[in-house]
Formats: C-alpha cells, sequence, structure tokens
C-alpha cells in the first residue's frame, strides 16, 4: 500500500469515509487479487493529480470483516465513491486511468 | 491533445507478448510506448501461480511476473503508459492511435490487445458482472465462502476454476450444455471424485436473477435435449467457456479469422498491413500460454525492426 491513500478499518470507516468532507475512493482489494495490484498504481495517480481534493481509502479485504459485507461487496477490486457520506458512484474491475479521472471529476465539479 | 512526434513503435497491450515486445523493441532503441489498456499486465494479473514459466522454478504470482516484465521493459526505455487506446486508424501512414481525445503517431504498431472472458451473452450479465456474476474465481472466489456456485463450461479452464472454488464454497455446480467434455482427463477426473462438486450435463443459463444489493438468488436453466426450464438456487455464477480475443478496434482494418482472431502470416508476426505486428493472444486461439506469448512479442519486435530499417527513412 502507498503512502498517498488511507488505510480504512471498520472502526475509522464513520470517521475517515462518511464523515470525511472530501470525496473519498473507497479501494476494496486484497493482496491474492491480481487485478487490485494493476489498479494500485492508477489509484496512485489519482492521488497525484487531484492531491486534497480527492482521499483514497483502502480496505483490505482480508483484515476489515464487517465492512465489504455491509456494501456487498462480492468483487475485488471495487471502487465505492463516497460524497458527503453518501455512495455516488461505484466501479467493480480494473478501470482505466481516464475513467477514474472522468468519475472523480464529474463528482467534484 | 496532440502529440506531434512520430514514434517508432505503438505497443498495444502489456501482457506477456506485448511487454516482452517492449523488451525487444526497447533493446533496439525504438523507444516503444506502451499503451497498457484497461488490464495492465494482461490475463495474468487474474492468475495465482503461474508454475511453467522457466526460469521460476517454484512459481510465481501472475501480477508480480507482470512486474517483472514491465520493469524489464523500462529498464531498456519503454514509456508505459496506463491507457486504453480507443480508435486505431491504420489507413494511412504514419499509423494513428488514439487515446480518447488524445491522438499518437507511429511508423509501426505492435497488437498485443489479447483475449477477455467470453460472456454467455444474457440481458443481465453487465448489471450483475462483479455482484455475483464472474470471470475470475481467484478473484471473487473468497466473496462466496460457504454459498452454493455455480460455473458453466465444459473446458479445462472451467474444471480449474471449479476444483478452485471448492476452497470457499459450500457446493460447486458444474452446467454443462452438452454431454460430453472438452477438458482434459486428469482435469474431468478430479472435479469428478471431489465430493463438493457435482455436475450436470445438457443444461444452458436462461437466465441470472438477482439484484447490485442482494447478489443472484437463482438461475433459470433449459434442458438442451427436451427444452424444459427448470430453477436452480446459487448465489454465485462463475464463467468459465473461453476467450473471445480483443480485436473490436480493428475490425474491418486488419484481417481477422472466423473467429475474431488476427490472421498472421506464417513464422511471422505480419498481418495484412504492413508496419503492423499481432503478438500474443489476440492472435493465438491455439497455445494460449504465456510463454508462446512472449515468444511471438519477441517476434514482433524483431518483425518491427526490420521493417523499419527496410522502409522508413530517418
Amino acid at each position: 500500500m502507498s503512502d498517498k491513500t488511507v488505510k480504512i478499518t471498520d472502526e475509522n470507516f464513520e470517521e475517515l469515509v462518511i464523515n470525511s468532507e472530501k470525496l473519498v475512493i473507497v479501494d476494496f482489494w486484497a493482496e491474492w487479487c491480481g487485478p487490485c495490484k494493476a489498479i494500485a498504481p492508477i489509484l496512485d495517480k489519482i492521488c497525484d493529480q487531484f492531491g486534497d481534493n480527492v482521499v483514497v481509502g483502502k480496505v483490505n479485504v482480508d483484515e476489515v470483516k464487517q465492512t465489504p459485507v455491509k456494501y456487498g461487496i462480492r468483487s475485488i477490486p471495487t471502487l465505492l465513491f463516497f460524497n458527503n457520506g453518501q455512495i455516488v458512484k461505484q466501479e467493480v474491475g480494473l478501470q482505466s486511468e481516464q475513467t477514474l479521472i472522468d468519475s472523480v471529476n464529474q463528482i467534484v465539479s | 491533445m496532440t502529440d506531434k512526434t512520430i514514434h517508432k513503435t505503438i505497443i498495444i497491450g502489456s501482457g506477456p507478448a506485448g511487454l516482452t515486445a517492449a523488451i525487444y523493441a526497447g533493446r533496439a532503441n525504438l523507444k516503444p510506448i506502451v499503451f497498457e489498456g484497461n488490464q495492465p499486465g494482461g490475463q495474468l494479473t487474474i492468475t495465482t501461480d503461474v508454475e511453467n514459466f522457466p526460469g521460476f522454478p517454484d512459481g510465481v504470482m501472475g501480477p508480480d511476473m507482470m512486474d517483472l516484465f514491465r520493469n524489464q521493459a523500462k529498464k531498456f526505455g519503454a514509456e508505459c503508459h496506463f491507457k486504453h487506446v480507443t480508435k486505431v486508424d491504420l489507413t494511412s501512414k504514419p499509423y494513428r492511435v488514439f487515446v480518447g481525445e488524445e491522438m499518437f503517431l507511429s511508423d509501426t504498431v505492435i497488437i498485443s490487445t489479447g483475449a477477455s472472458a467470453r460472456m454467455l451473452g444474457l440481458e443481465e450479465e453487465e448489471q450483475l458482472m462483479g455482484y455475483g456474476i464472474s470471470t475470475c474465481a481467484t478473484c471473487d472466489g473468497y466473496f462466496f465462502k460457504e454459498k452454493n456456485i455455480v460455473v458453466v463450461g465444459g473446458g479445462d479452464s472451467a474444471m480449474e476454476e471449479a476444483s478452485f472454488l471448492t476452497k470457499f464454497a459450500k457446493k460447486v455446480t458444474i452446467i454443462h450444455r452438452r454431454e460430453v467434455f472438452k477438458a482434459s482427463k486428469i482435469m474431468l477426473d478430479r472435479v469428478r471424485n471431489n465430493p463438493l462438486i457435482d455436475i450436470i450435463v445438457n443444461k444452458s443459463i436462461e437466465s441470472i436473477n438477482g439484484n447490485q444489493q442482494d447478489g443472484i438468488s437463482n438461475i433459470v436453466l433449459k434442458d438442451t435435449v427436451s427444452g424444459e426450464t427448470s430453477t436452480f438456487e446459487c448465489e454465485g455464477v462463475f464463467y468459465g467457456i473461453g476467450h473471445t480475443p480483443n480485436t473490436d478496434l480493428f475490425k474491418g482494418m486488419i484481417d481477422l479469422n472466423d473467429n475474431g482472431y488476427i490472421i498472421t502470416q506464417s513464422d511471422s508476426s505480419l498481418t495484412n498491413i504492413p508496419g503492423v505486428f499481432a503478438c500474443g493472444d489476440v492472435q493465438d486461439d491455439h497455445y494460449r500460454q504465456a510463454i508462446t506469448a512472449a515468444g511471438s512479442g519477441c517476434m514482433a519486435a524483431i518483425d518491427a525492426e526490420k521493417y523499419l530499417e527496410e522502409n522508413i527513412i530517418e
């Protein structure tokens, strides 16, 4: 996990995602998931590009038990976009950098 | 945005074929541009252990191996972009490659776009993909602990998926529309001897019922002999029904065979368009191995280098 992203747990989900004033992209991932590894550097680039406007949170489904179930995650990577505590978009599977940039622009603009 | 540079070679795709082409093209000082596409690293990134690639006697994780390929390509000057090519124009030179609004020019193009899992073609697939329908047992099996899972297909990949999924599932049911299996005997024996796997033959899937919130509840099966339909309860449907080449970009421009694969001239990576080369699964529906893809990627880079020497004056 890169240092640009934030580690999300069941305990800090409320504080760091739901109560966040910024757009939070929550990435559900695991060590054994190939596409998750492939999307990680793309998410890092999103952090670089949007800087302070967007937070990328990482939920490791091996360690975090309740949150993935709560949100009905059945495939990883799944990205949930939270804005003001609400899910405003979700993407399942690998996404291109451009798709993610477009999604973020759509939400923050 | 338009980049006026005419590149020597643009490689579309980043599996073993594309990245091997990038290594060779890089070493030949062609400064290759690699557009990695929507699945950087290609199909190997959704596998686990690769045990048959020479040089890795203890096996290697597919994604890790592709990182090594990429690092090696970058070391020799390949420029890798996480971009998905949306259009190509191979009707005039230099060839034009588009990523959305961006355009890139190149004297040669190496196509290594690979293949993707085939779908059944059901209307509800798009909506339920990732919410109960999956094409990647290694990615998604984990979310079906103690659940009833269906695997569709009759080949080796379906058998392998079914065996893998028994690590998580309460029960795995293989559904095959014929009576005869394409799978090898050893794989078939393995699933037949596994008490957690059932096999249903002569049934096709008519529909998959569920929603994004609650997942899948059941599927409707149709008997391919009698035509009768029945409902089967399950929470996950995994596809193992083969692959289809990623050649939509090139339809009408490059010669494809009846199954949509790019036709290459024998013993080469040459397509019907001079300066356009194809390698890997996009032109191979027979071997489909990382090592054969890598080999053909090497061929494509050498073919591109030779073409540049003979046709393009600096």
